[in-house]
């Protein structure tokens, strides 16, 4: 009884089974199709994890009207680790990528590699107009523009209004200040990032930047590091060497210092706008203390210039379709998706009118300073070795104390000439 | 393929040679070779020639081609500056600082471990070996850490000694961060290594061990020879192949040393062994002809560290097996 009622019951259960089988095997290559043959093309976004991205691409798709469909595929979180994946795939010339989101510094490598596309015509004109020329300059290589410049930011010097009446123009000054409030027997300590990586290297190029000073030539093939160079190295070997610094600066990476100084541990911080969003979440009360001034100098009559940093859009050579992620990337940085990155995921614009409107003042109260700097900021050395060039330079400039100016300078012209021909070797 | 005395690492190679060999061999000592003997032999080639010709297309044609590569600027950010430099790269990596620091890191990091490995292993094939009590479980237990994948196992040792997360960090120095100093990084390193392979060389000696005839043993204790006497005298001869294949397959892939480097200390503080050094100017660096030279390099101290064992252990060497017959 019990096995012949069994028995029809196991038999609709497997052909129940089969059926559905057999229908997920006819549907699913469809629907693998279905994308790519005949159906919207999609776009491939690589680029690193940026904060309510989504609604960005999500309204560039509806603009689309079902013309593209861009994929967001999230890089890794560490910046090394996102370079390695993106060259490891243009150097395969894997055509599932599109638009790239890359860290301004390595837009030189890449054209110079051939791996993205150079913006041309009216592409070129529609991300040239408006847009800060420093971010504008980090995008160019040999003349020619190779990507979009979509956000941008710059270091600030911010400062403790209760113990410094009026911000230092220059390192000098600073110096001075700090070893003042040393004496005075109050909080005095300057903090920035001087561990061996890029953040050295982002100080290393501003501090040169603003005693007039070049590493690299313009074309990028040769390395300068001239009298100005030099002087940046003078400044930089001071500044570590006169006390003002904390212990930890040759250890100190961008949140060890925005702690720091969140923690009432320095009268001066040098470092990206983010700690500022930081210290009104952390630290609401020191927060009500805190300053910010335009990046100190090194000539009392020359201001400043600082190093310019951001992220720029490319379209990859390799791409099944270029036009569509010409017309996908213009509007992944165009004037609303950057504002509403500005306030939604806090990533200042490179387009200069957005600095005016009135719903920035509230997520961006030191605008008019992060403007100026940005008007007159530095791109980092524009060659396609920087990858190698930023290595050999922290490793060389590391710890900062131990700099002797001339000599270090000799000796990095010898490496960054070596990493440019293609004769450095990493460590 | 008992014929040959090459290298093992450079199988490829003697691949090669090996079919060219037994020819003129056969002519100059075996001559007395029957024709069913010889019919024997050729089909013995005949047998082992596939297994020969995918090794060495599978192996030949990555090693010619990151010679290739080694005589050439090539470096992937410049594409139309490809040239044949002849031996400049070599020139460049043998000359330079970064590499001879690494290189001597790889060798302390495989001597080191090599010889802790080696005692410990001992120890630790004598105690499976001899276990009465639960031995299946005592095997198990022992292979625990060379299951373990090596990323995963570096994870955590890196999370136990930095200081805040780990529970070993302020166990040597209240205040110190045990990875970001060179000398206590490279000792961590190395114990994440011999923590992680002495079960291999537990195991490849343990084989080894059961080798050794009971009755030899006692026979020596019969005849008045102590617990040490034994070790020395009865056992490690009778053990000394196996001994040698453990330090060999140890040695090479000690000196390939990666995994646990790029977790714990990414090469920081002078800490990069070869591999690292090479990944960084191969990946990183995008430069095919600085990165292939390394390989290259890498690959001769291979053969060269493979070839020194055969020749200075000599007959009881593993691929050499011609004077114990």
């Amino acid at each position: 009884m019990a096995i012949s009622d069994r028995h029809p019951q196991r038999r609709t259960l497997r052909a129940r089974a089969l059926a559905a089988g057999a229908a997920i095997a006819l549907v699913a290559p469809l629907a693998a199709c279905g994308s790519d043959e005949g159906g919207v093309p999609v776009l491939n976004l690589y680029q690193f994890p940026v904060e309510n991205m989504q609604s960005v691409i999500d309204r560039c798709n509806q603009q689309a009207g079902g013309r593209y469909e861009i994929v967001y595929q999230v890089l890794p979180r560490s910046a090394d680790d996102q370079r390695v994946q993106m060259v490891r795939r243009l150097a395969a010339k894997d055509d599932s990528m599109d638009i790239l989101g890359m860290d301004v510094t390595w837009t030189q490598e890449f054209a110079s590699a051939n791996w993205i596309k150079e913006w041309t015509g009216d592409d070129r004109a529609e991300i040239e107009n408006g847009t800060l020329p420093g971010p504008l300059a980090s995008a160019e290589y040999e003349d020619k523009v190779y990507a979009a410049p979509n956000n941008t930011n710059v270091q600030l010097l911010w400062y403790r209004k209760d113990l410094v009446p009026t911000p230092p123009k220059t390192w000098d000054e600073m110096i001075q200040m700090s070893r003042q409030l040393q004496a005075e027997g109050k909080t005095y300590q300057v903090v920035t990032m001087g561990a061996q990586y890029e953040g050295l290297v982002v100080l290393f190029n501003s501090l040169v930047a603003s005693a007039g000073g070049q590493v690299v030539s313009e074309d990028g093939k040769t390395a300068v590091m001239d009298e100005g160079a030099v002087r940046g190295l003078e400044t930089l070997k001071t500044f570590a060497t006169s006390g003002v610094t904390t212990p930890s600066f040759s250890n100190a990476l961008e949140d060890d210092v925005r702690l720091a100084f969140q923690n009432g541990g320095g009268a001066f911080q040098l470092n990206w706008p983010f700690v500022w969003a930081s210290m009104q979440g952390d630290a609401p009360d020191l927060a009500r203390n805190v300053g910010w001034a335009r990046y100190p100098g090194i000539d009392p009559n020359t201001p400043s210039v600082t190093t310019i940093g951001g992220s720029n859009i490319a379209v990859s050579s390799y791409s099944k379709h270029p036009d569509l992620a010409f017309e996908a990337a213009k509007c992944l940085r165009d004037r609303e998706s950057q504002k509403y990155l500005a306030i939604n995921a806090g990533q200042p614009p490179s387009i200069e009118s957005i600095y005016n409107d009135a719903d920035m003042a509230e997520a961006y109260p030191m605008k008019d300073t992060l403007l100026e700097e940005l008007k007159n900021a530095s791109p980092r050395p524009r060659t396609a070795a920087y990858q190698n060039l930023s290595t050999v330079v922290a490793a060389q400039l590391s710890p900062p104390s131990g700099i002797e100016p001339q000599k270090t300078a000799g000796e990095l012209r010898k490496s960054i000439q070596a990493a440019i021909d293609s004769k450095g070797v990493l460590p | 393929m008992s014929i040959s005395s090459t290298t093992p690492a450079t199988s490829a190679a003697a691949d090669a040679e090996e079919r060219a060999i037994p020819k003129q061999r056969g002519r100059r000592r075996r001559v007395e070779l029957s024709e069913g003997k010889k019919q024997e032999r050729k089909l013995g080639w005949l047998l082992c020639a596939p297994a020969a010709i995918v090794m060495v297309a599978v192996t030949a044609y990555p090693i010619l081609y990151s010679f290739w590569l080694s005589l050439q600027r090539y470096d992937l950010k410049f594409p139309d500056e490809r040239e044949f430099v002849w031996f400049s790269n070599y020139v460049t990596v043998l000359t330079n600082g970064y590499w001879w620091t690494a290189f001597g890191v790889t060798m302390l990091i495989t001597l080191v471990s090599v010889v802790v490995e080696l005692v410990l292993g001992m120890g630790l094939a004598i105690i499976m070996h001899r276990t009465l009590v639960g031995r299946g479980l005592v095997r198990t237990s022992a292979l625990i850490p060379y299951g373990i994948v090596t990323v995963v196992a570096a994870f955590s040792w890196r999370y136990a000694w930095t200081p805040g997360t780990g529970y070993l960090a302020n166990l040597v120095s209240p205040e110190g961060a045990p990875l970001t100093e060179r000398a206590s990084a490279l000792g961590i390193i190395i114990l994440a290594e011999i923590w992680k392979t002495t079960p291999f060389m537990a195991l490849l000696l343990m084989a080894g061990l059961a080798l050794v005839p009971d009755d030899l043993l006692k026979a020596a204790s019969m005849d008045g020879a102590t617990w040490w006497q034994r070790f020395t005298k009865v056992m490690l001869p009778v053990m000394k192949p196996a001994i040698l294949v453990a330090l060999l397959f140890r040695t090479l892939d000690a000196l390939r040393v990666f995994d646990n480097i790029y977790v714990l200390t990414n090469g920081a503080n002078e800490t990069s062994s070869v591999s690292m050094i090479a990944y960084n100017n191969l990946i990183k660096g995008l430069n095919l002809g600085i990165g292939s030279t390394m390989s290259v390099l890498i690959f001769l101290t291979v053969a060269i560290i493979a070839f020194i064992f055969v020749k200075l252990f000599g007959t009881a060497a593993p691929g050499s097996d011609e004077g114990r017959r």
